[in-house]
């Protein structure tokens, strides 16, 4: 009621202020719009504009903060009571309900890509059996992996490595000693080593996760949502991390799920309680990553082509649309 | 000439939409050609947004990797194809299948530049040996143009003169009429202002049209201009552009400005009178591999890593068109055709007006508002089998 005068109030100021020859139009509107209110007149009420009131015009600060809270409080309550309705609506009906909406999320309502992968695409899968990773699923080499860190690393990169080093069979810890990469990937390709892992730090908190040892069987791999061409190439750079024939005695799964372009590891041991429940035990270090770049060839940020660049302004102008 | 190209074309509608499949046999009057990487060859056809492969997937080999391409013919009936493996396939537009097979195989490394000179096949490979490929004849004309060539490419109008340059080998330009010297060579720049020597890597080059100059793109980001009628031997001109090497280059029609694109992916026009960034080209994710500019309309096309072909207008750098094509890209050919809608829209215009003209030979005397209704008439019965269509499916929703 408060709020209606002095949205009154402001009106007939500023009927003082203007003095237009619409004067009485304006009047006849106002109250016309009243008895809208009240009544529901309806003839009129198409032409009228409702009168214009926020909480954001009332200028003291303290009436302003309680009619917020109270017109906040009003909308909660309206909406409780419509959930109830509708509750009570889909308990009347029972079996005949309508099916629950799904909602809305970003991933569901994504932007189509146009590279995603069609299985049954000849060319695709031409392309794929020639690229870089074809020798590794052609069963021709296995995994030899060397992981290092920038110059200098803290102790907290130095744990991470080797927590890396127990999740990834058959992989090396070096420490960088301040050598150029350029020089250390002709070293790793005379020792037969295929692929390389630099971890390097930014402000110096990489995550830490303290709980059970992973063993040393090799785990299976579970690779999540990589759909588009893009995705396809880094899931296939993430499997041949890990080498060919999984032991399943262990029951380990190493798992890179991709999420909005980020892709989350994660590392479990699994136990089939019974025919339906499943136990799972999480081991070793987690970690997010993100793409930023993928390079065509071995390193090379100055001269190297690069296959895909992450474009911050270009590319993340719409929050649906993803590239993995 | 123009109502032969509209002819087959409207041939080619038919067709498809008769059968849905594309024959081979068929002309394919495509706007854009592609070779990708795994050696596919591939047309598009930017006004009925089709795009084909020409090469058979199941029958490829990694050694037929596209390297170059160039039109065998003014009239763009022939397509050549410069492979890994040191062959050059000569496919034909009207056929629209490969023809001829070259063995070009000479040197070492992969094409660098390809072109066609007076019937005979003029290519370049990357340890620097040039050769003129003259049919049936043993005598080829053979040049040394110096090791690490990055690229070779013919001058459009002066067919016999040819440029080269690549990484550690300044430009030359070479006449094939005399091709013991070199017509002019080009010297290093000044050293920096540590005294140091500044290093050469040039990775594409371009002729602009009109006139004898040479403009050329670096590993280094810098955009030269080169003068053979000049008495200096350093380049004119030279700018730099971004910070990433620069891959790919063209010329745009009014010889004014340069289209370059980056291993990043970022493509800028880049005026050639006071080196002057015009406009920046966006929406490549990978290492631009290849750019051309059409010959007339201020269109360009470009390609790369990221699997797209995109065409960019140069009034108001707008993308035009973004093809998803499956296999990196490694060169394109743009059609110097102008007119690209006429050649589809014509014929379907032509089948209207012979519509309207049956129409009007059935009708003896009327007048035009009679003539109105009656197509309107003419139009109702389908309007009202709509409504009755959706009644039904409402009908049928409501006793669901």
């Amino acid at each position: 009621m408060a709020a209606g005068k002095s949205s009154e109030s402001g009106e007939t100021k500023k009927r003082k202020k203007s003095k237009t020859p619409e004067e009485k139009n304006e009047e006849n509107n106002v109250a016309s719009a009243e008895q809208a209110g009240g009544s529901g007149g309806e003839q009129q009420a198409a032409m009228v504009f409702p009168p214009t009131f926020s909480v954001a015009e009332i200028k003291n600060k303290q009436r302003r903060h309680f009619m917020f809270m109270k017109e906040k409080l009003q909308k909660k309550k309206e909406k409780i009571a419509l959930r109830k309705k509708r509750k009570k609506e889909r308990e009347a009906l029972g079996d005949k309900a309508p099916p629950k909406a799904v909602p809305k999320t970003i991933e569901n309502q994504r932007v189509y890509d146009e590279t995603t992968v069609d299985p049954a695409d000849e060319e695709v899968k031409y392309d794929e059996a020639t690229d870089e990773f074809a020798p590794y699923f052609q069963r021709q080499t296995t995994p030899k992996i060397l992981i290092t860190t920038s110059d200098r690393p803290r102790g907290r990169t130095v744990r991470f490595t080797e927590q890396l080093s127990s999740i990834i069979p058959n992989s090396h810890v070096y420490y960088r000693r301040g050598l150029a990469l350029k020089k250390i990937i002709p070293q790793c390709i005379a020792k037969d080593f295929t692929d390389l892992i630099v971890i390097n730090e930014d402000r110096k908190i990489p995550s830490e996760r303290k709980g059970k040892e992973p063993t040393e069987h090799k785990p299976e791999v579970i690779l999540n949502n990589f759909t588009t061409r893009l995705g396809h190439s880094i899931g296939r750079m993430f499997a041949s991390l890990y080498p060919h024939d999984p032991q399943f005695v262990g029951r380990q799964v190493a798992t890179f799920h991709n999420q909005r372009d980020y892709i989350f590891f994660r590392y479990h041991r699994y136990i089939f309680r019974s025919e339906k429940k499943v136990g799972i035990q999480e081991l070793g270090p987690r970690f997010t990553l993100k793409l930023r770049s993928l390079q065509k060839g071995t390193f090379d940020s100055k001269y190297g082509e690069y296959e895909w660049v992450h474009k911050r302004h270009q590319m993340d102008s719409n929050r649906r649309k993803f590239h993995l | 000439m123009l109502l032969c190209g509209t002819g087959s074309g409207r041939a080619e509608v038919s067709f498809n939409l008769s059968t849905g499949l594309i024959n081979m046999a068929t002309p394919a009057r495509n706007h854009v050609w592609v070779g990708t990487e795994t050696g596919i060859l591939k047309g598009i056809n930017l006004v009925k947004k089709q795009a084909n492969n020409y090469t058979e997937v199941s029958s490829l080999t990694r050694d037929q990797e596209v390297n170059v391409m160039c039109f065998g013919d003014p009239q763009e009936t022939e397509v050549l194809l410069g492979c890994r493996d040191g062959t050059v396939r000569v496919f034909n537009t009207e056929k629209a299948k490969f023809t001829e097979f070259h063995e070009c195989r000479g040197g070492e490394g992969v094409f660098r530049g390809i072109g066609v000179l007076d019937n005979a096949i003029v290519t370049c490979v990357e340890s620097g040996l040039l050769k003129l490929w003259k049919e049936g004849s043993t005598e080829n004309v053979e040049v040394q143009v110096g090791p690490k060539v990055e690229k070779m490419r013919l001058c459009d109008t002066q067919r016999h003169k040819v440029a080269t340059g690549g990484k550690e080998n300044d430009l030359k330009i070479w006449d094939l009429q005399r091709p013991e010297e070199p017509i002019f060579r080009a010297k290093n720049v000044m050293n920096d202002w540590l005294d140091l020597r500044v290093p050469i890597w040039i990775r594409d080059l371009d002729f602009i049209p009109d006139s004898d100059k040479v403009v050329t793109c670096t590993s280094y980001h810098q955009v030269r201009i080169y003068d053979p009628c000049s008495p200096k031997r350093r380049p004119v001109l030279e700018t730099v552009f971004d910070e990433d090497p620069l891959t790919a280059l063209s010329v745009t029609p009014d010889g004014r400005s340069v289209v370059v694109g980056s291993s990043h992916g970022n493509m800028a026009v880049i005026d050639l009178r006071k080196g002057r960034l015009l406009c920046s080209l966006k929406g490549n994710a990978g290492s631009v591999r290849s750019i051309q500019c059409h010959k007339s309309m201020p269109i360009v096309a470009s390609c790369g890593l990221d699997r797209f072909l995109r065409l960019h207008s140069l009034t108001d750098k707008k993308l035009l068109h973004k093809v998803y094509l499956k296999s990196r890209l490694n060169c394109l050919l743009l059609t110097s055709r102008d007119k690209w809608e006429e050649e589809e829209v014509t014929p379907v215009a032509e089948e209207v007006k012979e519509e309207e003209d049956e129409v009007w030979d059935n009708m003896e005397t009327v007048m035009d508002k009679t003539g109105s209704k009656k197509r309107k008439e003419a139009q109702e019965p389908n309007v009202e089998e709509v409504s009755t269509e959706n009644t039904a499916k409402k009908k049928k929703k409501k006793a669901v």
